[in-house]
């Protein structure tokens, strides 16, 4: 606790918010609790539709390019990296490299969005979306599958968009010099947030993509 | 009882000097998340029948524990911060099972 | 400053946080302040504003019940109003009561800091509990009308029907947002913000109990809120998840609404069993008889909680496997709260009892909750719950302890905290009699209830068969003497605001560090961070040798 010496009492008393990187952090790995439930409570109704329907689930899978969710996988995965590097390059007080690292992960985040927009773009076009005529003649357990893969990737994709704005305010803060190499708690908060997202997406894939 | 988040409440809530930072082991750990992406892909084309979906469940498992351990530093943080995780998870896997009672039996 | 006038110096450091100098004016210094003390007045002002809407709606509801058939209202506004009252009372009022009034201005006092973890993100939670019940109002007046299908949203009803539902459902969503960061903040504060010397095992119960409740909040509430955002989805594209027409499986949308709403049940009533350990103690002038089994069987209670939400769909059609296990879990859930109970009435035993109007409103907890958590055992168990299920039995029992538990307590807790949180006393003897006419008017409301459910009357039926009104006609009495004992109540306490004596430091004589500091509490709730060396509810000690800030 910071109470222990006189002087960081009176330190409190002034500035009544103190700072306390410990515990801006277990706030942050709590909202990941939150996030991590809010998806979980959708793999297990993915779960529940896969158990029920399976034979659905495998045929609306094959729909998918396995090549493209390889390719967004990479990327996420890159973004992931680069975000950690541009922790340890500001520790080592290289501020300049910091923000190269952290720009390679915005535009990792915006390439996998593009890819996104291809992809549901193409499932949009042959008539693949709630409702749409190619579900018309589906079975039950393919338009389940393909009601999942819209609510899934698509909150999935809204976390990213989250993530680049946190990684963006992030960014300028270090810019200004606000977050340094000996403050860097919301630096290390906004790559928490975007490896949670990137976990995801690890279960993501295989449970949509790589169903045979 | 009282000694048990000593560890947590010794910190004095700057973290900056927590670990060593270093770029090799995080390239390291990148590769290997590459090299298991390539692998439950290939094991994807096999036809393994009601298992695939155990290991490519376990795959994903490894893969998010090599960035929760490693990109996370949860391997370096604190263990209040495994015991949170902890409780987290046994939340999801608990309830998931018990939603599991009712689906496994009714259909 | 002349030489002369010491006295003048200490008079400065005393003010307290309403007269304190901020740095915004008038109303702005209430609507953004990070001070944790006056979110939990705002907290309390909006609290209470929406218990008195939906206490009125319950009202009407008991009039129209009052004779078989249409007494004055039309069947769709029936079912429009028992919507509302659930969803105002549980979104609104039930939920956030206890942890965002009473935790929010005690907390972080009890545990000696200046304020909760984290204050901006405290205030925003206020704002999007306000903008929940600001969404939650115009969906009222908006779109198709006011939402009919109980609080709920069972599917497929509420993917078909015309009524607003998106709106509300949005609302509890918002809603359930500000509760997820409540929750985040107080785990955070007690985690880190804990003074010298408050160990985990000295900290008061009331810390405890919401420590146990924001974890809760946390792992429960992402679940509902991603469940109502798929009911959202589905009234607005179709996307089949829980539309039997499609395949989608409505028990699995009871599933996911339950897994949230049963643990919900504990966000409830934790709180309310934490005030009753912080008054307890105070009001018998001994410490707590079992500090560590009621600490511990609050994160049990939460651990529990967890495990039994199928027992509100025994009758949905579920597996038999599971209703066995759900069954059997659900009586385990009876033994940390059995243990708290037992605790409690043992700490009274040979105490020497003050019975004062908080006091009063905790024996009266003590003898309904029973009646409540007795009765729950009858709904857990698998044969007696196909009886009763959908009657009004489930109404009474679940009012029996949601009202008769947190809602009492909400009562017990201001009018403990009354005189800390406002610097008044009120008038005792009102109080009492207030405290008086509620038991009554609880009691006859409600007990009429069991005996109707047990004899079939079903529930959310806008009509009934004649043989059930002499029940209607005693419950729909009963709840005037209700509202009326609440009525003074709050009159009482109006009162009191506005020309009640000024209140010293510690009226009770309570023991826990809210009783140290002024009230109402200076800014920084403590001259001097305090240090404590003792567990908080030692009576042994005299005053002056523990620290007087």
């Amino acid at each position: 606790m910071s109470y222990n010496s006189d002087s960081s009492v009176q330190e409190i008393q002034e500035v009544h918010i103190h700072r306390d990187d410990f515990g801006s952090k277990m706030g942050m790995w709590l909202f990941l609790f939150t996030e991590i439930l809010l998806f979980g409570g959708l793999f297990i109704l993915y779960a529940g539709y896969r158990f029920i329907y399976s034979e659905g689930f495998a045929a609306a899978a094959t729909e998918l390019d396995v090549l493209l969710g390889t390719i967004n996988t990479v990327i996420l995965l890159t973004s992931s990296l680069t975000v950690v590097l541009a922790i340890v390059a500001l520790q080592k007080e290289n501020k300049k490299l910091s923000l190269f690292f952290l720009w390679v992960t915005v535009i990792c985040g915006l390439i996998f969005l593009v890819n996104k927009y291809f992809e549901w773009g193409a499932k949009f076009h042959h008539g693949v979306y709630p409702k749409g005529p190619a579900l018309q003649n589906m079975s039950e357990g393919e338009v389940m599958y393909f009601g999942l893969y819209f609510v899934m990737t698509g909150l999935h994709g809204l976390h990213i968009v989250v993530g680049l704005i946190f990684i963006g305010y992030v960014m300028r803060q270090i810019q200004k010099d606000v977050i340094t190499s000996s403050n860097f708690q919301k630096l290390e908060n906004s790559g928490l947030y975007w490896h949670l997202v990137d976990i995801i997406w690890i279960f993501l894939f295989p449970l949509f993509y790589l169903i045979h | 009882m009282e000694n048990n988040h000593h560890t947590e409440e010794q910190n004095d809530g700057h973290i900056a000097e927590a670990h060593h930072p270093s770029y090799g082991i995080n390239i390291l750990v990148w590769i290997g998340l590459l090299s298991l992406t390539a692998i439950t892909v290939a094991v994807a084309g096999i036809n393994l029948g009601s298992l695939a979906l155990t290991v490519a469940l376990v795959i994903a498992l490894v893969k998010s524990m090599f960035v929760i351990n490693f990109f996370m530093h949860l391997k370096f943080d604190n263990k209040v911060f495994k015991i949170f995780l902890g409780i987290c998870m046994i939340t999801f896997i608990v309830v998931m099972i018990l939603t599991f009672f009712d689906l496994t039996f009714r259909i | 400053m002349a030489n002369g006038t010491i006295a003048a110096v200490p008079q400065t450091a005393e003010v307290n946080f309403y007269n304190v100098r901020t740095k915004h004016k008038g109303i702005l210094s209430w609507l953004l302040t990070i001070d944790h003390k006056r979110i939990g007045i705002m907290y309390l002002f909006a609290v209470v504003f929406f218990f008195l809407v939906a206490m009125t709606i319950g009202v009407f509801m008991r009039l129209e019940m009052l004779t078989p058939g249409e007494t004055f209202m039309k069947p769709q506004t029936y079912n429009s109003l028992f919507t509302l009252h659930g969803v105002i009372m549980i979104f609104l009022f039930i939920i956030p009561a206890v942890p965002a009034v009473f935790g929010n201005f005690f907390l972080p006092i009890q545990l000696g800091a200046q304020d909760v973890q984290f204050p901006k993100l405290n205030l925003l939670s206020w704002y999007l509990y306000v903008i929940g019940a600001v969404l939650a109002l115009t969906s009222l007046f908006s779109g198709g009308g006011i939402m009919d299908t109980g609080w709920t949203f069972y599917v497929p009803y509420s993917i078909r029907t015309t009524t607003n539902v998106s709106l509300s459902v949005f609302a509890a969503f918002v809603l359930g947002f500000a509760t997820i960061l409540t929750g985040l903040n107080f785990i955070t504060t007690i985690h880190r913000l804990r003074c010298p010397g408050m160990t985990w095992f000295r900290m008061p119960l009331f810390a405890w109990a919401l420590y146990a409740t924001s974890w809760i909040q946390v792992l429960a509430t992402p679940v509902i809120g991603i469940t109502l955002i798929l009911i959202i989805l589905e009234r607005a594209f179709g996307i089949g998840i829980f539309d039997p027409a499609l395949g989608g499986d409505p028990l699995l949308y009871q599933h996911m609404f339950w897994i949230y709403s049963h643990p919900a049940v504990y966000i409830m009533i934790l709180p309310a069993m934490g005030v009753v350990s912080e008054i307890i103690p105070t009001f018998s002038k001994k410490t707590i008889f079992g500090y560590v089994p009621i600490a511990i069987s609050s994160l049990a209670i939460a651990l529990v909680g967890y495990l039994v939400w199928g027992h509100h769909m025994f009758s949905s059609g579920i597996s038999d496997t599971s209703r066995v296990i759900f069954s059997l879990l659900t009586f385990f859930v009876a033994l940390p709260s059995g243990i708290k109970i037992f605790n409690w009435v043992a700490t009274l035993y040979k105490g020497s009892i003050e019975v004062t109007a908080p006091m009063l409103y905790v024996l009266l907890f003590i003898f309904i909750f029973s009646i409540g958590g007795l009765t729950g055992l009858v709904l857990g168990a698998l044969n007696t719950d196909l009886h009763l299920t959908d009657t009004y039995f489930v109404v009474a029992h679940f009012h029996y302890v949601m009202f008769g538990g947190m809602g009492i307590i909400f009562f017990a807790a201001l009018h403990y905290w009354f005189p800390k949180m406002f610097g008044k006393m009120y008038n005792e003897k009102v109080a009492k009699t207030a405290a008086v006419w509620i038991g009554i008017g609880f009691n006859m409301l409600y007990f009429p209830m069991f005996i109707m459910g047990y004899l079939g009357m079903p529930r959310r039926y806008y009509d009934y068969l004649p043989e059930f009104q002499k029940y209607h006609v005693f419950a729909t009495v009963g709840s005037w003497v209700l509202v009326s004992g609440i009525i003074i109540m709050y009159i009482n306490l109006a009162i009191a605001l506005k020309r009640g004596k000024k209140a010293p430091d510690n009226p009770w004589g309570g023991t826990t560090l809210e009783w140290k500091t002024s009230s109402p509490p200076i800014m920084e709730n403590f001259k001097e961070i305090p240090t404590v060396t003792t567990g908080p509810y030692d009576h042994s000690i005299t005053e002056s040798q523990e620290v007087k800030k």
